[in-house]
Parts: structure tokens; sequence; C-alpha cells
């Protein structure tokens, strides 16, 4: 029933190549722009938490280490830019390397908190450190320059993440038809049998912690340039929840479900916008009613409709 | 010395607030496998309902139980529309909806009772007095009576009543709990209730000191969930241990070594006992079947 590899892709590809010449301005290519780096990171978040089984409610910390690291050593410190993104992404690897052990060895409710207490130390920090961070105000970051080539118009932006989000997509689809991807599935089906089939389990979700930080990491330097300015809300409680959101919302284990989420929930809030302390009522209420009707998220449960139907057709 | 026991001090009545917090998610998490993170806005709303209907003329005596009550009525709301009609779902759903319900909340409270901080009388007055060489208020002294009370009746709860061993039955097997008569879905709906009821008797208890405002639950309803874990999910000597342990070692962080770090202590400490003992401090160990 699935499609095959290429057609996805290629019509991903055509969205995105078509998609700047009808959209009418730049508020609208901005609009696309953030759900395109949303995108990116929640397919690597849904490696780990749709695909593998275990849950992280602080990645927005990685983000914010990203862009943090993109910010203070390009605007501080003179560093090229692409080294900054660079040592962002060493600095995020590198941390989830370090906790990854020990964090991942728990499970269900104890892992969700051991990674909720990580972001939210990371942002704790980010707002404390003033003298590096500019605390709460944030910080302006200077624009992203590669060899003389600076990024700077919408446009620029929008072809770099457009190619970032179709490189990350054509990956996760290899991943997990891989026996790397097939090991991370049978660690979400069952730890012990997969252990007992000869997958050093340990090693593996390690790995994919490690993957989904890093990616994480280089979106937010990413963000971090996009903005020219960042802020400690980038790396806050409600960012890693609107993460894990948008990977649920899409459907659990489904690439193409990661990016439609991310496309949905980044586009709500423009949309409820009006709404003046409504859109957090109306945001929470189709959370819930999402998760009540569609348990396994949108793409996952349409499919299963659609293959319902087919069956009672024939 | 006199520093010392201020400390202590400050820090046993905030780890009061977090044991009570604790509570809550115990309960919940006991009669359901449900961690419910809308537990910080049963606090808000006690302390913002019982802000309201002081302001609007109810005599405070009053106001505290009927606050009360409408958080727990709200406790119950919940688990009907929201929790209920997801019954299977797994870990990472019902975490989502139970967000999702916190969203609604604070959400709603912002539009019907406003932004602002609202101020909430203390209960005997706020002279303090001297003990030890420290300063106290009498609402910290009314804080400790009510969660030692509550935690004693609890107890009794538990202990004593048939209510109570229901609910204690069904957090030990459910299916055996429903085999010996137990009705394990009116259990997980008083488990809403009375956390709910719980959380709103901390939050008009801490209002009098820090104000009570909309977006109040979220660090207090995390530094419960942090409390909890620290005791050992579902173990409610646990909650209340893993609270006060917090409060105290909160407040001597914050006396002694850096205040602006305060409120990351938490979220280091739960880390640290993780790291080492992954089912907190007097949780049971786990086997997972294949």
């Amino acid at each position: 029933m699935a499609l095959p590899r290429s057609f996805g892709l290629g019509a991903l590809l055509v969205v995105l190549a078509v998609l700047p010449a009808i959209l009418p301005n730049d508020f609208y290519l901005d609009v696309a722009i953030r759900m395109a780096i949303n995108a990116v990171v929640v397919i690597g978040l849904n490696l780990l938490i749709g695909y593998t089984g275990q849950i992280s409610l602080g990645h927005a910390g990685f983000l914010g280490i990203g862009a943090y690291a993109s910010a203070i050593l390009t605007a501080n410190y003179g560093w090229p830019s692409a080294a900054a993104m660079l040592a962002g992404a060493i600095g995020s690897g590198g941390l989830a390397l370090l906790v990854a052990r020990p964090i991942l060895r728990l499970k269900g409710h104890y892992l969700a908190m051991a990674t909720l207490g990580l972001g939210i130390i990371i942002s704790i920090v980010l707002v404390n450190e003033v003298a590096l961070t500019g605390g709460p105000d944030g910080m302006s970051v200077p624009n992203f320059s590669l060899f003389g080539f600076e990024i700077a118009s919408e446009q620029a932006w929008y072809w770099v993440v457009a190619v970032l989000l179709l490189g990350t997509t054509w990956l996760a689809l290899n991943l997990i038809d891989s026996p790397a991807g097939r090991a991370l599935q049978a660690i979400h089906g069952s730890e012990i049998a997969a252990r007992v089939a000869g997958i050093d389990t340990t090693a593996a979700k390690v790995r994919i912690f490690v993957l989904s930080a890093v990616l994480t990491s280089i979106m937010g330097s990413v963000t971090a340039h996009y903005l020219a300015f960042v802020t400690p809300t980038l790396s806050d409680f409600f960012h890693s929840i609107a993460l894990v959101t948008m990977v649920v919302i899409g459907g659990m284990a489904s690439i193409y479900g990661s990016l439609l989420g991310a496309v949905l929930l980044t586009a709500l809030p423009q949309v409820l916008a009006g709404l003046e302390g409504g859109e957090t009522v109306v945001f929470g209420l189709i959370l819930i009613v999402t998760m009540i009707f569609l348990p396994r998220g949108l793409v996952p449960s349409l499919a299963l409709r659609r293959l319902a139907l087919r069956r009672r057709r024939a | 010395m006199s520093e010392f026991v201020q400390f202590m001090f400050s820090g046993v009545t905030s780890g009061a607030i977090y044991a009570l917090a604790a509570l809550g998610f115990a309960l919940i998490y006991n009669a359901s496998n449900v961690i419910n993170f809308a537990q910080g806005e049963f606090i808000m709303l006690g302390g913002m309902a019982a802000a309201f209907f002081n302001a609007h003329g109810v005599p405070l005596m009053l106001a505290v139980p009927l606050a009360i009550a409408v958080t727990a009525i709200a406790g119950l709301l919940v688990e009907k529309l929201a929790i209920e009609p997801a019954k299977n779902a797994d870990v990472t759903t019902l975490i989502i909806i139970t967000i999702g319900v916190s969203l609604v909340m604070r959400g709603l409270v912002q539009i019907f009772l406003g932004k602002n901080t609202r101020p909430l009388p203390s209960f005997s007055g706020d002279a303090p007095f001297s003990a030890l060489g420290a300063t106290i208020l009498p609402q910290s002294l009314w804080i400790l009576a009510t969660t030692l009370a509550t935690v004693a009746a609890l107890a009794w709860y538990f202990g004593r009543t048939r209510a109570g061993k229901a609910m204690l039955a069904t957090s030990y097997n459910r299916l055996a709990a429903q085999l010996v008569g137990v009705n394990t879905r009116a259990v997980l709906l008083a488990s809403f209730g009375l956390a709910a009821a719980l959380g709103a008797l901390g939050g008009v208890l801490v209002a009098p000191i820090t104000g009570a405002s909309y977006d109040s639950g979220i660090m207090l309803g995390m530094k419960g969930f942090v409390a909890a874990t620290l005791g050992g999910l579902g173990s409610g000597m646990g909650a209340v241990a893993g609270g006060l342990l917090l409060g105290i070692v909160e407040a001597m962080t914050a006396g002694y070594l850096s205040s602006s770090y305060k409120d990351a202590l938490p979220f280091v400490l739960i880390l640290l006992v993780l790291f080492f003992l992954p089912n907190g401090l007097f949780g049971a160990k786990t086997t997972e079947r294949v």
C-alpha cells in the first residue's frame, strides 16, 4: 500500500519548487520557511519518538544550544558562521552523547521527566547567563555567510531550508528502511526482544538520540541566522512540547506525518493570532480532540481508514 | 544558625506545597498510569478562584472551600471529557492530551479572570513572629499544619476506608480489582477529583504569599512532577518526602549559593537521582515482560 519512495520525494520536490511562485508575498514565504525549519526538526524527533519509542520533552534545548552557539560565536567572537554552526552541532551532539546512556536507560514517564529536565536546565542557563546571551531580552545575530556569499533575503533562505528539508526527508526515508532503521523499530516493539535478536539496543538508542540532537542544533543555528535575533523562548518547555505535538499530531513513525504536523501546527498560531487568549484554548482543544479521535496521528490514521475502505470494496 | 533555620523553614513551607502537588500526581498515576501535566493548572485554578471569590465579597473562610470545590469539579470534568474517551491510548498520547487540557485551562482562566496577579489575604494576618532567630509568616504555619492534616487524612483514607482501599487495589492491579468488584472507572474519576482538590488546596495556601496568576501553574506543576518522580512515581509517602526534600534543597541553594539558578535546581537534582536510581528514591523495581 505504501507508495514508492521516489514518488513521495518527487511530490515534495515539486511542491517545494513551485511554492515560491504561487505564494502572494513575503509573509507567506516567511511562514513557509518556518514550516520547513520545524519539519526538519520534527522528522529527526520522530525518528527518536515515533520509530524508536523514546520520548523527549526537551529537544528545544538542543535548538537553543545551536541557536546560541551561532549567535554568540559569530556576534561576540567573530567566528565564521559555518564554524559556529559546526561548534553548536558538536556541542549538542557531545551533550547528547554524554547524557544518552543514563537517560535512555529510563522508561516511560521517567524518561519524559529526565528529558524535560534537561531541556529546562538549558533554557534556564540561557536566561541567566546575561553577559553571554543577553538574558531574556535575547541578542541579535549577523547574517549567515559562506565563501563571501551572504544569505539574507527571504528567497535565499527559502531555497536553503527547502534543500535541507528535502535532504532530511530523503535521509530519514532511507534510514528507516535500512538495517539500522529496522533495529530502531524493533526497539519500539520490544526492547528485550530486540536485544535477544542480537541488536545492541543501547548503542542504537544513543546513536539516534545524538543524530536527532545534532539535526535539531543545526536547525537552531539556521533559525538564529534567519530571524537575525534569538531569545531563550526558542529553547523553553513550550517549544519542546510544540515539537512533540507536531510529531504526534502528524503521526508517530510517519515521515510524511511529520511534514504535515509541522505545516499544520506552524500555521495554526498564524490563523488563531487574533483571538487574544482564545488561541491557547483552541490550540489545547485541537490537541485533545485529535488525540482522542486520531490517536495514531493524522497520516497513519487516514492511511488505515483508506485501507479499510479499500478492503470493504474488494 | 538563625540563617539556617530561616532557610530551613522557607524550604519546608514550599516543600509542603510541592508535596501536595506531588500527591496529586501520585494519585492519578496510580489510578490510571497517566502523568497529568495539568496538575499545575489545578494549583493555579485553586488560587485564582479563591482570589476571585474573595475580591467579589465572599468571605475568605467561604471562598477557600468554594475554590477547592470548583477545582475538584474541573478535575472531574477533565477526566470525563478528555481522559476517559481516550482510554487505551499510549503514554505519549496521554501526555499530549493532558498538556492540551492544561492549555485550555490556562487560556480560559486568562480570558475570564484576566492576566493580572491577584492577591489573596493571609488566613490569619500578616504580622510575622520570630522563632529560633528566624522570622516566620503565620501563613507558613497554615501551610504546614494543613499539609500535615491532609497527609494524615489521606493515610486514613487509604488505610481504613473501603473507597480508599479500592483505589489502592486498582493501583496494584486494575484487572484483579475489577474481579473483586471494584468499579475502576469510578476510581479513575475520583482520583482526578481528589487530585484536583489537593492541587487547589496547595494553590489557596500559597496564594497569600505569592499571589495568584494565570501562568503560575506551570512551574509549580513541573516541580510537583519532579517531587513525585524523586520519591518514586505512585508512592504516596515518596511524594511527600520528595516534595519536602525538593523544597529544602531549593531553599538552601537559593540561600547559600545562587538564587538565579533556584529554578534549575529541581531538574539537576532529578537528573542526578534518575542517573543512579532509575526508579526514584522509593520506587519499586519493575521488570519488563515480553
